[in-house]
């Protein structure tokens, strides 16, 4: 019997910008032009703020466990405007950690602090807005991420769904369900793995064997590819062609988005306690908010005084986002019920009077709390 | 397709006769609902192992493929959780997806997709996002398949808020359950099972809805209340035969669905016989039995004239070896027992 080679493959790695902000001008073509990469560090910057405060409010007790976005914004931010810019009418599927690109499509930011504030409306979309609630158990979204695609493609439509999720989830079996049926069922769905090396205190060495996260998308058939999650040209680039893959051929795309966590897990979590500060300091000089200033600074696009001012932007959207947060009214007792199902029946009719009535208020924590709006 | 369609509220208020000569079997009464709701909504698929080529394992799907097309009747990899998940995607964006477990032994390793996200989504997005999706496939013992493979998952997965679970009896319900079940918005779980899918009985051919949450009395009497679901109706009936040959008479009620459960005919039955026995063919620690037992004490101890008692399965892994099975399982003569010991002729 002969011997052969049954199948070979490659993971292509991208960076147009690199990490002194210097572009590479082959690769950048067609890619964002000058006012989108302003549009897009201003948009950077209000996000690393929002994150800033977010972790602000936990601490004074405002905000229940965050898990702050800090040092991984460029890879939403150049996916999620892939998506607006090329697919908008798209679904987004997140988990936690790609705020920006959730803002980028229409999602009112006080949301998130809804969300983290433990208020279920938080996850109440806007009509119009194709994003699904954060989903917090590990890996379980992308498949609901492959079930829009597939209504998408039912309905006829060119809809893409684009899922986030970091290199942690990509040891549960779920996601390798989602990448064996998006490329089975032929399904535009974009996969964007945020490999971020650590999910919480285990190090991406312990999470795989692989020598990338970008491989485990090939045994599903698909294109994968590897890039800078710090650079928002890499980001915005590999989706955008993902996009056109997945409308044209329906076909799935993974992508290994190389990026660093400078933050903690979350608002519970201490990274101190098991990362080297060399390595948390030498991502910090890979900072994408660095990178993408020094490439405007370069061309003469920005200056001291246009940071101040969008500093001072920052500062005030943020601001009144805080407030419209904590200013929405406390749920009511009504909504846990109201919620369950379509239709409020049987013993839980009876319960939502119990709570209204027998049991409100006997415990401290309920203080202030409303029986119905 | 348009963007959205507006789901019609099922028709309670036809119930065609249950006796008739038109008898086919349980499977083609759950085809017949599925075919009727999927020529009305073109939103409603069915996803599954087998499903499409092979007609299905248990050939409930048969010729669907050929009305249907591929389109709408999609045989998918061997990946429960998968499958499960995608269904919830679909649903999310405003499809009916109806999601076959070829037995409800494989949902446990999508357990994360069917409990803890379709019946939690319309909670945890503030109302917003509901989950309409069937869940469907054999439940219980099928006959030797051996510890794996005989889940009665009734009990486990009824703990869940947010969803709801109905289990037929006889071809009649299967059909007119499973219709409501298809125009229901949260999702339904619908347990099958595979001993019941060749029973043959009158199905009318006409459209009509059975409202969940609604039991259906099988057999009238004044001495004991039988409750069960599913399969274990049929030994209940047995039972009450054989009991009222001894001068016993049963109500055996037909739960039909225990999510919702209908407590109120419960109460209604044992005001008249002031005793119970539940069968239900889980194992009894936390079962369905457990649970209807504890809400009869909780709004009808005052009726009961004797401690309530519940038939079953023994407390153990389901035996694969033929009679030990048998011997494992909720049967008429087990339930014939319980209910002489309600009545304190044991």
């Amino acid at each position: 019997m002969p011997k052969k080679t049954a199948y070979t493959a490659k993971i292509e790695y991208l960076q147009i910008l690199d990490e002194n902000g210097k572009l590479d001008e082959r690769l950048a073509r067609g890619t964002l032009k000058d006012d989108e990469v302003i549009f897009l560090y201003e948009q950077m910057t209000i996000s690393r703020h929002y994150d800033e405060i977010a972790f602000k409010l936990q601490r004074s007790g405002r905000m229940g466990t965050y898990p702050q976005n800090k040092g991984q914004e460029a890879g939403p931010a150049g996916a999620g405007y892939a998506i607006r810019q090329h697919n908008p009418e798209a679904w987004l599927v997140p988990c936690y950690r790609e705020n920006l690109a959730l803002f980028l499509n229409g999602l009112p930011m006080e949301k998130i602090l809804l969300h983290w504030m433990g208020d279920e409306r938080g996850n109440q979309i806007p009509d119009g807005v194709n994003i699904l609630p954060i989903s917090i158990p590990i890996g379980t979204h992308p498949l609901h991420a492959a079930g829009l695609a597939w209504a998408g493609k039912y309905r006829g439509e060119d809809r893409v769904a684009i899922t986030f999720f970091g290199d942690g989830a990509t040891s549960e079996g779920d996601v390798h369900e989602a990448l064996n049926f998006a490329s089975a069922l032929k399904l535009p769905v974009i996969f964007f793995c945020q490999n971020n090396r650590w999910a919480i205190s285990v190090p991406s060495s312990i999470q795989t064997g692989s020598e990338t996260f970008a491989q485990k998308g090939l045994a599903y058939g698909m294109p994968c590819f590897q890039i800078d999650g710090n650079d928002i040209f890499a980001s915005y680039k590999v989706v955008k062609d993902a996009i056109n893959r997945a409308v044209k051929e329906n076909q799935p795309t993974f992508i290994e988005s190389l990026t660093y966590r400078l933050g903690d897990h979350t608002t519970a979590d201490d990274a101190r306690r098991y990362r080297d500060p060399e390595e948390v300091e030498a991502w910090v000089g890979r900072d994408p908010l660095i990178r993408t200033r020094k490439y405007l600074e370069s061309k003469d696009l920005w200056s001291e005084s246009k940071q101040k001012e969008l500093e001072a932007k920052a500062k005030e959207v943020v601001d009144a986002v805080v407030k419209k947060a904590e200013g929405i009214d406390k749920p009511t007792t009504d909504d846990i019920f109201d919620y369950t199902f379509a239709e409020l029946n049987g013993q839980l009719i009876e319960q939502k009077q119990t709570l209204r009535t027998s049991s409100l208020g006997t415990h401290p924590q309920q203080e202030g709390l409303q029986t119905h709006a | 397709m348009p963007a959205t369609i507006e789901t019609p509220k099922p028709d309670f208020t036809h119930t065609p006769s249950r006796d008739g000569d038109r008898v086919i079997q349980f499977r083609e009464a759950l085809r017949e609902a599925l075919s009727e709701e999927m020529r009305k909504d073109p939103r409603i698929f069915l996803m599954g192992e087998e499903v499409a080529q092979y007609n299905g394992a248990y050939k409930v799907s048969q010729g669907m493929l050929d009305e249907f097309g591929p389109e709408r009747i999609i045989d998918t990899p061997i990946s429960e959780n998968g499958f499960a998940g995608l269904g919830i995607g679909a649903a999310m964006y405003g499809l009916r997806p109806v999601i076959e477990f070829m037995s409800w032994s494989f949902s446990l390793v999508a357990a994360d997709q069917i409990l803890n996200n379709a019946p939690k989504m319309l909670y945890m997005s503030g109302g917003q996002w509901g989950c309409p999706i069937v869940f469907r496939g054999n439940d219980g013992a099928g006959g030797q398949l051996g510890s794996t493979h005989s889940w009665c998952i009734e009990a486990l997965y009824s703990n869940v808020p947010g969803l709801k679970m109905a289990i037929p009896s006889c071809p009649y319900d299967a059909k007119g359950l499973l219709k409501t079940s298809l125009l229901d918005d949260d999702p339904v779980f619908f347990l099958e099972s595979e001993r019941m899918l060749g029973d043959k009985a009158h199905v009318p051919e006409e459209e009509y809805y059975i409202p969940f949450g609604k039991a259906a009395l099988r057999r009238e009497g004044s001495d004991c209340t039988v409750v069960s679901f599913g399969r274990p109706v049929h030994f209940c009936l047995d039972a009450a035969e054989e009991l009222a040959k001894e001068g016993m008479n049963c109500d055996v009620l037909d739960m039909r669905t225990v999510r919702p459960l209908d407590l109120d005919a419960i109460i209604e039955s044992i005001r008249k016989t002031n005793r119970i026995v539940v069968v239900d063919q889980s194992w009894p620690f936390a079962s369905v039995a457990s649970e209807v037992i504890t809400q009869v004490c909780e709004h009808g101890f005052d009726w009961l004239d004797a401690p309530p008692v519940r038939v079953n399965s023994d407390d153990v892994p389901t035996p694969y070896a033929k009679e030990l099975e048998a011997a494992y399982l909720p049967n008429a003569h087990k339930i014939a027992q319980a209910v002489r010991t309600a009545c304190g002729r044991a």
